[in-house]
C-alpha cells in the first residue's frame, strides 16, 4: 500500500464527484428558463441514486471477477470482500474501497452526460428508471469489457486511459437513441427559438468540468507518479487547444462565441480522455484541436438537419469527440509514456484497427440497448411530459419549484 | 394631464435621464422591456452557428406630466433616444384622469408640476 498513491485517488474521487454537478451548470446555463431547475436535478438526482446502486451492485456487475468477458459476478455484492486492503486485480497500491469509490464517480457521470440529449420534455420518473436500467444493462458491461478483470475488449487489446469509449462514445451515442425515441421538443420542429437563461452558469460548469478533469484523466494513472503528471499535462493542452480552435471556428464564422468556447474546451477533454496517458504533451495540441473541428461541424449539421432533437448535442461533443479520442489514442499512443500502449506512430498500425474495433462494438452495443430501453418505457410509463406541462416549463411542472422566485 | 410612454435603447436611458432632469421633470418610472419594431429580431451567437431573438432588450420609461409641459418633453426625449438606425424606439402620449400624491393626499396637476 502507498500513501501517496491513497491520497491522490481520494482526491481524484473528489475532484471527479465535482464534475456532476458541474455538468448540470453546463447544461442549466443552455436551457430556456423554465426548465433551469429541471436540468439540474437530472445531474443531481442521478448522482445521489447511482452512488447508492454502485455500491449495492454495479460495482460487482462491472468489476467483480470476469464471467466469459462480458460481464462481472455478484460476488462482492453489497462491497462484499471490497475492504481497506488493496484488490489484487486493480489499483494494487491503493485500498480497494479508494479505487471502488473512485469508479463510482465515473459511472455516475456517464449517466448524467446523457440527459443533454432530452432536456426540457422527458418525465423526471421516466429519466430515473431509463437512469437506473441505461446503467444496470448498459454501463456496467462496457466498463466490464474495457476495465474489468478479463473483459474481452481488454482482452483484445483496447487502449482506453480513462473512458474515452466506456464513457463519452457511450453516452454520445445513447443520446441520440433515447433522443430519436422520446421526439423534439415542442416548437423545435418550427424553428421556435430556445434561448440560453445563463451563459455565465455555462462557463462556470465547464470551468468546473476542466478542474475536475483532473482528476478524471491524471487521477486514472491511479499512482502518484510520473504518469498522473502526464496525463495532467495532456488534459490542460488539449482542453486548451480546443477551447481556442473551437473560439476561432466561430469567429471565422461570425463572432468568437463565449458559449462555443467552453463547449470547445469540454471536447477537448473528452478527446483526451482515452489518450491522456499514453500520448506525448504535444500530441494533445491536434488531438484538441481535430476534436473541435469534428463536434463543430457535426453540430452545424445537426442544426441544418432539423431533424433529431439532440437538444444539448451530446452525440457531437461526446460521441464524436469520444470517437476521435479513441482513434487518437490507437495513433498516437507510444511506449516512450507508457509500456502499456503503442500507437501508429510506434509504428503498431494493428492498435488503430483494435481502437475502431472498441468503438463500433460499444456504439452498437450501447445505441442498440439504449433504443430498446426507451421503447420499452415509452410503451408501459411513457417518456415525456404532457403538453401543457411542457409549455409550463419542468421546473414548476415537475419540481413545483422556481429558479428565480419573488418579484423583488 | 398626459402621460409618456418612451420604449427607447437601453443604453440611451442616462442620456434621456439627464436631459429631462436639467429641464427639471425628475418623476419617472423605469422598466426592462423586451420588444420590436419593424427591423424585428436580431441573430445571436450560439455554439456553432446562430439563432434568431425576436424580441430585444428595450426601456420603457413612464412619466406623467401636465398637458403644457408635455410636448417639451416628448421632444427632448426625442432628441437625447435619437441614433438615428432602426431600433431608436417610440413614444405614445396618452390622457390621464388624474394623479395622487400618496404621502400628502395631493390630487391634480401639482403632483405633476415640473419644479
Amino acid at each position: 500500500m502507498n500513501s501517496g498513491d491513497t491520497a491522490w485517488i481520494l482526491v481524484s474521487t473528489a475532484l471527479v464527484m465535482l464534475m456532476t454537478p458541474a455538468l448540470a451548470f453546463f447544461y442549466g446555463g443552455m436551457v430556456r428558463r423554465k426548465n433551469l431547475l429541471s436540468t439540474i436535478m437530472m445531474s443531481f438526482a442521478i448522482l445521489c441514486m447511482i452512488s447508492v446502486l454502485w455500491v449495492i451492485y454495479g460495482y460487482t456487475m462491472a468489476f467483480g471477477p470476469d464471467v466469459k468477458g462480458l460481464i462481472g459476478n455478484f460476488s462482492w455484492f453489497g462491497l462484499m470482500g471490497v475492504g481497506q486492503n488493496p484488490s489484487t486485480v486493480y489499483a494494487v497500491t491503493v485500498p480497494h474501497l479508494a479505487f471502488m469509490a473512485f469508479q463510482a464517480t465515473f459511472a455516475i457521470i456517464t449517466v448524467a452526460l446523457w440527459t443533454g440529449a432530452v432536456v426540457e420534455r422527458i418525465k423526471f420518473g421516466a429519466l430515473l428508471a431509463f437512469a437506473a436500467l441505461w446503467f444496470t444493462l448498459v454501463y456496467c458491461p462496457i466498463a466490464h469489457w474495457v476495465w474489468g478483470g478479463g473483459g474481452w475488449l481488454a482482452q483484445m487489446g483496447a487502449l482506453d486511459f480513462a473512458g474515452g469509449t466506456v464513457v463519452h462514445v457511450n453516452a454520445g451515442i445513447s443520446a441520440l437513441a433515447l433522443a430519436m425515441v422520446l421526439g423534439p421538443r415542442k416548437g423545435f420542429r418550427e424553428g421556435e427559438t430556445m434561448e440560453p437563461n445563463n451563459i455565465p452558469y455555462v462557463v462556470l460548469g465547464a470551468a468546473l468540468l476542466w478542474f475536475g478533469w483532473f482528476g478524471f484523466n491524471a487521477g486514472s494513472a491511479l499512482t502518484a507518479g510520473g504518469l498522473a503528471s502526464s496525463a495532467f499535462i495532456t488534459t490542460n493542452t488539449a482542453a486548451a487547444s480546443a477551447g481556442f480552435t473551437w473560439m476561432v471556428l466561430g469567429w471565422i464564422h461570425r463572432r468568437p462565441s463565449v458559449v462555443g468556447a467552453a463547449t470547445g474546451a469540454v471536447v477537448g477533454l473528452v478527446a483526451i480522455t482515452p489518450a491522456a496517458g499514453f500520448v506525448q504533451p504535444w500530441a494533445a495540441i491536434p488531438i484538441g484541436a481535430i476534436g473541435s473541428i469534428i463536434s463543430y461541424y457535426v453540430m452545424v449539421w445537426r442544426a441544418k438537419a432539423n431533424k433529431v432533437d439532440e437538444s444539448l448535442d451530446v452525440f457531437a461533443c461526446h460521441g464524436m469527440g469520444g470517437t476521435w479520442g479513441a482513434l487518437a489514442t490507437g495513433i498516437f499512443a507510444t511506449t516512450a509514456v507508457n509500456p502499456a500502449g503503442s500507437g501508429l506512430i510506434d509504428g503498431n498500425w494493428k492498435q488503430v484497427f483494435i481502437q475502431i474495433l472498441a468503438i463500433a462494438a460499444t456504439m452498437v452495443f450501447s445505441f442498440g440497448v439504449s433504443w430498446l430501453l426507451a421503447k420499452a418505457l415509452k410503451a408501459t410509463m411513457g417518456l415525456r411530459v404532457k403538453e401543457e406541462e411542457e409549455a409550463v416549463g419542468l421546473d414548476i411542472s415537475q419540481h413545483g419549484e422556481n429558479a428565480y422566485g419573488g418579484i423583488s | 394631464m398626459k402621460k409618456i410612454e418612451a420604449i427607447i435603447r437601453p443604453e440611451k436611458l442616462d442620456a434621456v435621464k439627464d436631459a429631462l432632469s436639467a429641464k427639471g421633470m425628475l418623476g419617472m418610472t423605469v422598466t426592462h422591456v423586451s420588444g420590436r419594431g419593424r427591423q424585428k429580431g436580431i441573430a445571436l451567437q450560439w455554439r456553432a452557428g446562430e439563432y434568431r431573438v425576436d424580441f430585444l432588450p428595450k426601456i420603457k420609461i413612464e412619466l406623467v406630466l401636465s398637458d403644457e409641459e408635455c410636448q417639451p418633453a416628448v421632444e427632448t426625449i426625442c432628441r437625447a433616444a435619437k441614433t438615428g438606425r432602426e431600433g431608436d424606439g417610440m413614444i405614445f402620449v396618452l390622457p390621464v384622469e388624474n394623479a395622487y400624491r400618496v404621502r400628502t393626499s395631493d390630487s391634480g396637476d401639482v403632483c405633476v408640476t415640473v419644479k
